[in-house]
């Protein structure tokens, strides 16, 4: 327990200064502890869980410079994560005010327990809502790994606009994912 | 989509971050918010006409030191609220402390009052410009402050609003004090907190909505 916080901290600080692949093995273990904290409050909600651990790590992506490296780790994601399921939680609450329950027998037969769960969004959609000048940065620098430069070259746009637009372009992917608009 | 795609999108690329992230917002969003409400002050009220003289005067600085104090003492629950996981701790007695510093204060000048002088001590004459006046100079940086909070992590957002209206309201409250008349204690220790509670109020009502993210 001890030594996972201490690992997971570690990676995310060396990450925050700049190291992708300790970022990466952040990311992917925190899956893990995401996926088991959601499914467990999610008894019976089990589509949205896959969902909500990437919204949950959207937002841990987003909110990352809120770290204080002081505070330990397990408690500003467990803040993030509650946040996001309560968040889940009201916006469902108001929706089945809004829109009668499935008949019972319908919803036998709608949920369907696949092994590997994948969530119900296509990244590439979700990509298209977005203006060009945050896709194109996006899809540049984060799907075909080039780097902040070659982006600006191959735009047009300044190192620090292509910067900006890919922040604001996961902010807003973050509220379509949230079902903001 | 696979969640694994999505930790390669996150992960690619620099993940490196500005350090310092609420130190320069809440510079900006309060430097910002000070400005306007100064100018709303200086353009709708004007400074108090003797203010040449009111700076020699020790309850000038006391009232001065009041509101500043709870205007550091906010400041450190909305830096607290602005960022996931993080609790507020002894900062709810930092601001309680002069709110009873003040109160005292305020008893012993009543108690010393010859009793018909002590309502107008309480009312001063100005009492009831001085909750609107602190709750209108408070809206900017109000404004501010909720933009600032919004673009870090708080997740407690009514408690969080209520801070960040607290936090305008106790800066407004220090830019209206170089307008009052008012001195004596009495008038200071009621109507400066509740002109204060007017923007916590509005920023609590407001937080879930505005601080969503």
């Amino acid at each position: 327990m001890d030594a996972t916080e201490a690992r997971l901290r570690q990676l995310l600080i060396r990450g925050l200064n700049g190291e992708s692949p300790a970022y990466h093995d952040f990311l992917t273990e925190l899956c893990v502890h995401l996926r088991a904290f959601f499914k467990k409050r999610l008894t019976r909600l089990p589509d949205e869980v896959e969902d909500l651990v990437q919204e949950a790590l959207l937002a841990i992506h987003n909110k990352r410079q809120t770290y204080d490296a002081g505070q330990p780790l397990t408690a500003w994601v467990h803040a993030i994560a509650k946040y996001k399921l309560v968040d889940l939680l009201r916006r469902r609450a108001r929706h089945d005010l809004l829109n009668d329950p499935l008949d019972e027998e319908m919803d036998f037969l709608s949920c369907a327990d696949s092994e590997a769960a994948e969530a119900r969004r296509d990244l590439a959609r979700l990509l298209d809502q977005l203006p060009d000048r945050q896709r194109l940065p996006i899809i540049h620098t984060k799907l075909e790994g080039l780097s902040v430069a070659e982006t600006a070259q191959l735009t047009g746009m300044s190192a620090s606009a292509v910067k900006v637009a890919v922040h604001r372009g996961l902010r807003a992917l973050a509220a379509l994912i949230r079902g903001d608009s | 989509m696979k969640t694994s795609d999505l930790v390669n999108l996150l992960a690619t690329g620099d993940a490196s971050v500005d350090r310092h992230p609420a130190a320069r917002r809440y510079g900006l969003a309060i430097g910002a918010g000070v400005a306007a409400a100064t100018l709303l002050m200086l353009g709708l009220l004007g400074v108090r006409h003797d203010l040449a003289e009111a700076i020699f005067l020790p309850m000038f600085w006391v009232k001065i030191a009041y509101v500043a104090s709870l205007a550091t003492a906010s400041l450190l629950a909305v830096l607290r609220l602005s960022r996931p996981g993080q609790r507020l701790d002894w900062v709810p007695f930092v601001f309680v402390t002069p709110v009873l510093l003040m109160c005292i204060l305020a008893a012993s000048v009543l108690a010393d009052a010859p009793p018909p002088m002590r309502l107008a001590l309480l009312l001063g004459t100005t009492w009831s410009k001085c909750l609107p006046l602190i709750a209108m100079l408070s809206i900017p940086i109000l404004i501010a402050t909720l933009w600032a909070m919004q673009g870090l992590g708080p997740t407690r957002l009514r408690l969080a609003g209520a801070a960040a209206g607290l936090l305008s309201g106790a800066i407004g409250a220090l830019v209206y004090s170089l307008h009052c008349p008012e001195m004596a204690a009495p008038f200071i220790a009621a109507w400066y907190l509740a002109g204060m509670l007017i923007p916590a109020a509005i920023g609590a009502l407001l937080g879930r909505r505005l601080l969503r993210w």
